[in-house]
């Protein structure tokens, strides 16, 4: 074979991946910012007094984390016109990504709430504080310290997942790579130079979380 | 005049899932193998080995494996071997499912009380039968469900062939609905055949994991 790699091409489009990279970021922000709206009313939902809402909740969570993502989002595609949502495809991979991404949210906020115990919030009335008070430095802080690895670390896959909904060719890094691929078809360097490029951004992200909770939880616990 | 959906289309797609079935065998049957290799590299105790296997481990849970996959795909097609798609993806997948196997393992074994190393130790076992019938047993009790949580994730995971273009369940859902103009039919039926295929592992798993709580409450 007298294939020689030419990285040259990754050169030449890197304004077009950068922008690739701040679609991606976006796209996860948005599915992120669903998944937690979808997550907090599940868990309110899930320990309900109504039995069919609960069985919806865990119907649903059920059916989101034993189907392929790839699945989920066709089905989307095709079914959110059907109810008169009729998008474009960045917006039906939010809607996907915040569907998936909220099925895992509900199981995660969920172990947060439960770490509370009951004790706990007694112990804060004992102590003369508010109901105010009691739900923000005794369950919501708490809570939220709680959860928040499962909760950066979900919003990190959710980041990766992302490139999937290149299959919708939603605006995302894969997407933009899958174009200058056929452009160019350069397929391996452009490939091998996004995967670096998800690395790049998984550890921006981990390295911001760590910062995060460097500044916010790290009070002691007993 | 497109056909309707009905017994060819659902034979069709029952191929499919045979060959979501078999990639995840394969995949899976491979990266069990090479998985434990990568959590006996990352345990060995040599600082520079772990890092690198450290470094392994980091790339394949940093990147998506959409991406990892377009990356053997290709990369394989350079090489100038003439591959079957199916070798190429499963290639593909067992090493994904190396890195990932392997970091669970690597949980799993030290998780295993130092006392046992210890005691194998001054039995004076040397470091294979120490592994083998000490350290290796206990790991697997602890692991497993997060092993069946990986293999879960492994069956979803197939279906990102269906990008590269390897007909497997999701690929074969695509084109019935093509033909078919039932999407919603086709990906809900496909969707159910995933989950069939799915659902029984997570409850085992979970079901494996609340008794393993237990156990080690008392």
């Amino acid at each position: 074979m007298g294939y020689t790699l030419d990285f040259s091409v990754v050169w030449h489009a890197m304004p077009a991946l950068l922008w690739g990279c701040v679609g991606t970021l976006g796209l996860a922000l948005a599915g992120m910012t669903l998944a937690m709206i979808i997550g907090v009313a599940g868990v309110a939902a899930r320990d309900s007094k109504a039995a069919w809402l609960r069985a919806l909740v865990i119907g649903f969570v059920e059916i989101v984390r034993n189907t392929p993502f790839l699945v989920q989002i066709f089905f989307l595609f095709f079914a959110l016109p059907l109810i008169g949502l009729k998008l474009n495809p960045t917006a039906t991979a939010v809607i996907a990504l915040g569907v998936n991404g909220g099925a895992y949210a509900i199981e995660i906020i969920r172990g947060g709430v439960q770490s509370i115990h009951k004790g706990q919030l007694e112990a804060g009335y004992a102590l003369g504080l508010h109901k105010g008070q009691v739900f923000r430095f005794i369950v919501l802080k708490p809570a939220l310290r709680a959860i928040y690895p499962s909760l950066t670390g979900q919003f990190i896959m959710l980041t990766l997942t992302s490139s999937i909904c290149s299959a919708v060719s939603a605006y995302e890094l894969t997407s933009v790579a899958q174009r200058i691929e056929s452009d160019t078809f350069r397929s391996f360097e452009v490939y091998f130079f996004v995967t670096f490029l998800y690395l790049a951004i998984s550890w921006l992200l981990m390295l911001s979380f760590a910062v995060i909770s460097h500044r916010f939880f790290s009070y002691p616990t007993r | 005049m497109a056909p309707h959906f009905g017994l060819p289309e659902f034979g069709f797609l029952l191929r499919g899932l045979q060959w979501t079935m078999l990639l995840t065998l394969v995949a899976f049957a491979g990266g069990c193998t090479a998985g434990l290799a990568v959590a006996l590299l990352r345990t060995c105790g040599h600082k520079g080995v772990e890092w690198i296997v450290r470094i392994y481990i980091g790339i394949f849970q940093g990147t998506p494996l959409l991406l990892q996959l377009f990356v053997v795909y290709y990369g394989l097609a350079l090489t100038g071997l003439k591959l079957e798609a199916f070798v190429a993806v499963a290639i593909g997948f067992t090493v994904n499912a190396s890195a990932f196997l392997g970091e669970i393992w690597r949980g799993a074994i030290q998780a295993v009380p130092r006392g046992q190393t210890e005691a194998a130790m001054a039995l004076g076992l040397h470091y294979s039968s120490r592994m083998r019938d000490v350290v290796l047993p206990q790991a697997t009790r602890i692991s497993l469900p997060a092993t069946i949580g990986y293999l879960v994730q492994l069956i979803k995971g197939t279906s990102l062939a269906a990008i590269v273009g390897f007909i497997e369940l999701a690929r074969a859902g695509q084109i019935v609905s093509n033909q078919t103009f039932q999407p919603l039919l086709v990906f809900g039926v496909v969707g159910a055949m995933y989950f069939i295929l799915c659902w029984p592992l997570s409850w085992w798993g979970s079901r494996m994991e609340a008794r393993l709580a237990l156990a080690s409450q008392r």
